[in-house]
């Protein structure tokens, strides 16, 4: 885990007291709002429909057990008993008052959190696969890259206004479980004769306009990794459009520029740049490289683990969707469905945050993971251990075997509590995980992704869900799009819309049509509905949503 | 014949909580829309706003709000609207439970 240094303490605890001077400034009204706003928002500080939200920072997904318990206490003092995991590792606090958060800074900078950089036209949280660092099929643990990324964007006084905000993504495994496509700048760490560098992409996202990033370089050496991202960096913030807020992101100065001349720029810059790095950041990096290591894994007979397999279906159903393979093979990555059916995707409550940071302590070396589904993952498990802990993950109501299921959904936090909002998304997520789980279907349609945005903004991925839901507001009613075919990983695509828009209360029913009918077409069990709909196109699927009747809709 | 003016009411976020409020006859900020001041002449509203703009150290981001006037107070036109005076429609707080339950 990474441990502050001194300079970092300083930098947060700095920063802290800034922000406590400003809020005084604020409500004495020596700073107007429109002051303020930036000020604000530089800490994560948003006013949404209710009440002020704030986004605090979870680098590149990684927690200690007392990281968590300090994200609990803070969803008891000073909200609502609970916070929400995002999907870009992060967690937001929904019902802040303007008042606490200076205090709410200053307990989450005694655990080494912060807010950070976690809004503005700056460059975000760099997210990573949630795996990290645990993953069987890891070429390199992407978190040294993250964190050295994070030191170098932190207050990087050229990267401060960028024509839009800018978030980056880092994966280490070949099976892309960071989104790494859907971001300004998606990093894949790759092994070319012998050596491991970078392949880079640039200029994803989904919003209003999703583009998939095409790739800028191929092969990336390591050590030229923060001045080729300061030459991209530049190249953007050179060309970047600053008239037009929905054109001011990287996806679209590449899709302007066009890729190649784009590229031109960017290895001008970093012919530029380059001379001016002295190999200090490599020093660095050499430097936060331990921070990351592996525990010293305590090996355990893994025998227990087979035996409970065997006698206990609920375990067995539990293991085959939250457990991965771990680099040491009587070790597993665990991942817990904050999923339940019936309860906000997302959310999770002081109790069970305390609850899971004592089983990270017990089972699990201390070490947490957030991943970009909103799930919480032990990445560190001995498999003799993982009986006990399902049986504790039971009590608290955080055992639900449906990782990667049609209830594992993404949803944005959506009109209940967002303000770009134009529909709900929680409520929906709930009705539609709720009804399948009634239904017994869950398990039987196998792997589904389905994503829930609230608005084209698109927080809740919807374009890359094999069934996607947008919500909109129709004159004055809230009406869901559907699209179909969108898929996250190396072979990542966006969906299509499939037709005229479902009011709220038809939304199920409709999902409920789609399901059946892919149940009733598929080969066999082990055909997903995306392989599914690749084969028999998307004429099935349409029928099933809108009938013979519709043909003209 | 010009158009026929929507009614309104002036809204706004509490500064230091973040609440949503509106503003009232009396000039005071207040939690409930059937409390706040229904305003049916544009100049009027104008002027409302202007007014309730100036509590700058009391309320955040004050704008017009469409309404309807009704039996229990004014409903606001616009979905996001009725959303901000009822609050979310998940995890209802005790008081909002009430409240909803009241109004059955």
């Amino acid at each position: 885990m990474y441990e502050y240094s001194d300079f970092d303490e300083a930098f947060v605890r700095n920063r802290v007291a800034q922000f406590r001077d400003q809020v005084a400034r604020r409500l004495d009204g020596s700073l107007t709002e429109d002051e303020f706003r930036p000020l604000r928002l530089m800490n994560g500080l948003y006013l949404q429909l209710h009440a002020y939200m704030l986004r605090v920072a979870i680098p590149y997904g990684t927690l200690s057990s007392n990281q968590m318990r300090a994200l609990a206490d803070v969803a008891e003092r000073f909200d609502r008993g609970y916070g929400h995991f995002t999907t870009r590792q992060n967690i937001q606090f929904n019902w802040i008052k303007l008042t606490d958060t200076p205090d709410i800074l200053e307990r989450l900078a005694e655990d080494g959190l912060h807010a950070i950089q976690t809004s503005g036209n700056c460059i975000r949280n760099v997210t990573t696969d949630a795996f990290a660092g645990a993953a069987a099929d890891e070429i390199e643990d992407p978190r040294p890259y993250a964190e050295l990324i994070r030191q170098w964007s932190s207050d990087h006084a050229e990267f401060q206004f960028l024509p839009r905000k800018f978030k980056i993504a880092i994966t280490g495994s070949p099976d892309d479980r960071a989104a790494i496509r859907a971001h300004d700048v998606g990093l894949q760490l790759i092994r070319r004769h012998g050596e491991t560098g970078f392949r880079v992409l640039v200029g994803g996202g989904l919003g209003r306009t999703p583009m998939l990033a095409p790739e800028l370089r191929d092969f990336l050496p390591k050590a030229d990794l923060l001045p080729y991202l300061e030459a991209i960096l530049a190249a953007y913030n050179l060309i970047g459009r600053r008239d037009n807020k929905y054109k001011a992101r990287i996806k679209i100065t590449v899709f302007e520029t066009g890729i190649e001349p784009f590229r031109d720029l960017v290895e001008q810059e970093f012919a530029r740049i380059k001379p001016q790095f002295s190999g200090a950041d490599q020093a660095l990096l050499a430097e936060i490289t331990p921070h990351f290591a592996l525990p010293d894994l305590v090996s355990k007979d893994p025998a227990p683990y087979a035996a409970t397999l065997a006698a206990d279906p609920l375990f067995a159903a539990w293991a085959k969707h939250s457990v991965t393979d771990h680099k040491a093979t009587d070790h597993a990555v665990v991942t817990i469905s904050v999923k339940t059916p019936g309860e906000e995707p997302g959310d999770v409550s002081a109790d069970q945050m305390r609850t899971v940071a004592d089983l990270a302590d017990l089972y699990g070396y201390g070490e947490l993971r957030i991943s970009h589904m909103q799930n919480i993952v032990l990445p560190h498990v001995a498999r003799a251990d993982l009986p006990a802990l399902h049986a504790a993950l039971i009590k608290v109501g955080l055992a639900a075997a449906n990782i990667g299921l049609i209830s594992d959904m993404i949803a944005c936090p959506g009109m209940d509590y967002c303000a770009l909002a134009t529909a709900r998304s929680i409520p929906l997520a709930q009705e539609i995980a709720q009804h399948f789980e009634t239904l017994g279907l869950v398990e039987e349609i196998g792997p589904l992704p389905l994503k829930i945005s609230g608005c084209i903004n698109a927080c809740g991925h919807h374009h890359l869900g094999a069934i996607g839901i947008l919500g909109l507001d129709r004159a004055g009613a809230e009406n869901y799009q559907i699209t179909l075919g969108g898929s996250e990983g190396p072979e990542a695509s966006i969906g299509e819309k499939m037709g005229p828009g479902f009011a709220y209360d038809a939304v199920v029913p409709a999902i409920e049509r789609l399901v059946r009918a892919y149940l009733a077409q598929r080969l066999s069990a082990d055909e997903t509905f995306l392989a599914a709909l690749h084969r028999l196109g998307r004429e099935p699927f349409r029928l099933a949503l809108y009938g013979e009747a519709q043909d003209a809709a | 014949m010009s158009r026929s003016f929507v009614p309104k009411v002036v809204s706004a976020n509490d500064l230091r909580a973040g609440h949503v409020v509106y503003f009232s006859a009396a000039e005071d900020w207040v939690r409930d829309i059937a409390e706040a001041e229904v305003l049916t002449d544009e100049a009027e509203a104008q002027l409302r706003l202007l007014t309730a703009m100036g509590h700058k150290t009391v309320a955040v981001g004050v704008y017009l709000v469409d309404v309807t006037p009704g039996p229990q107070g004014p409903v606001p036109v616009a979905l996001r609207e009725q959303f901000r005076a009822k609050g979310p429609s998940i995890r209802p707080t005790k008081e909002a439970a009430a409240k909803e339950a009241a109004h059955v």
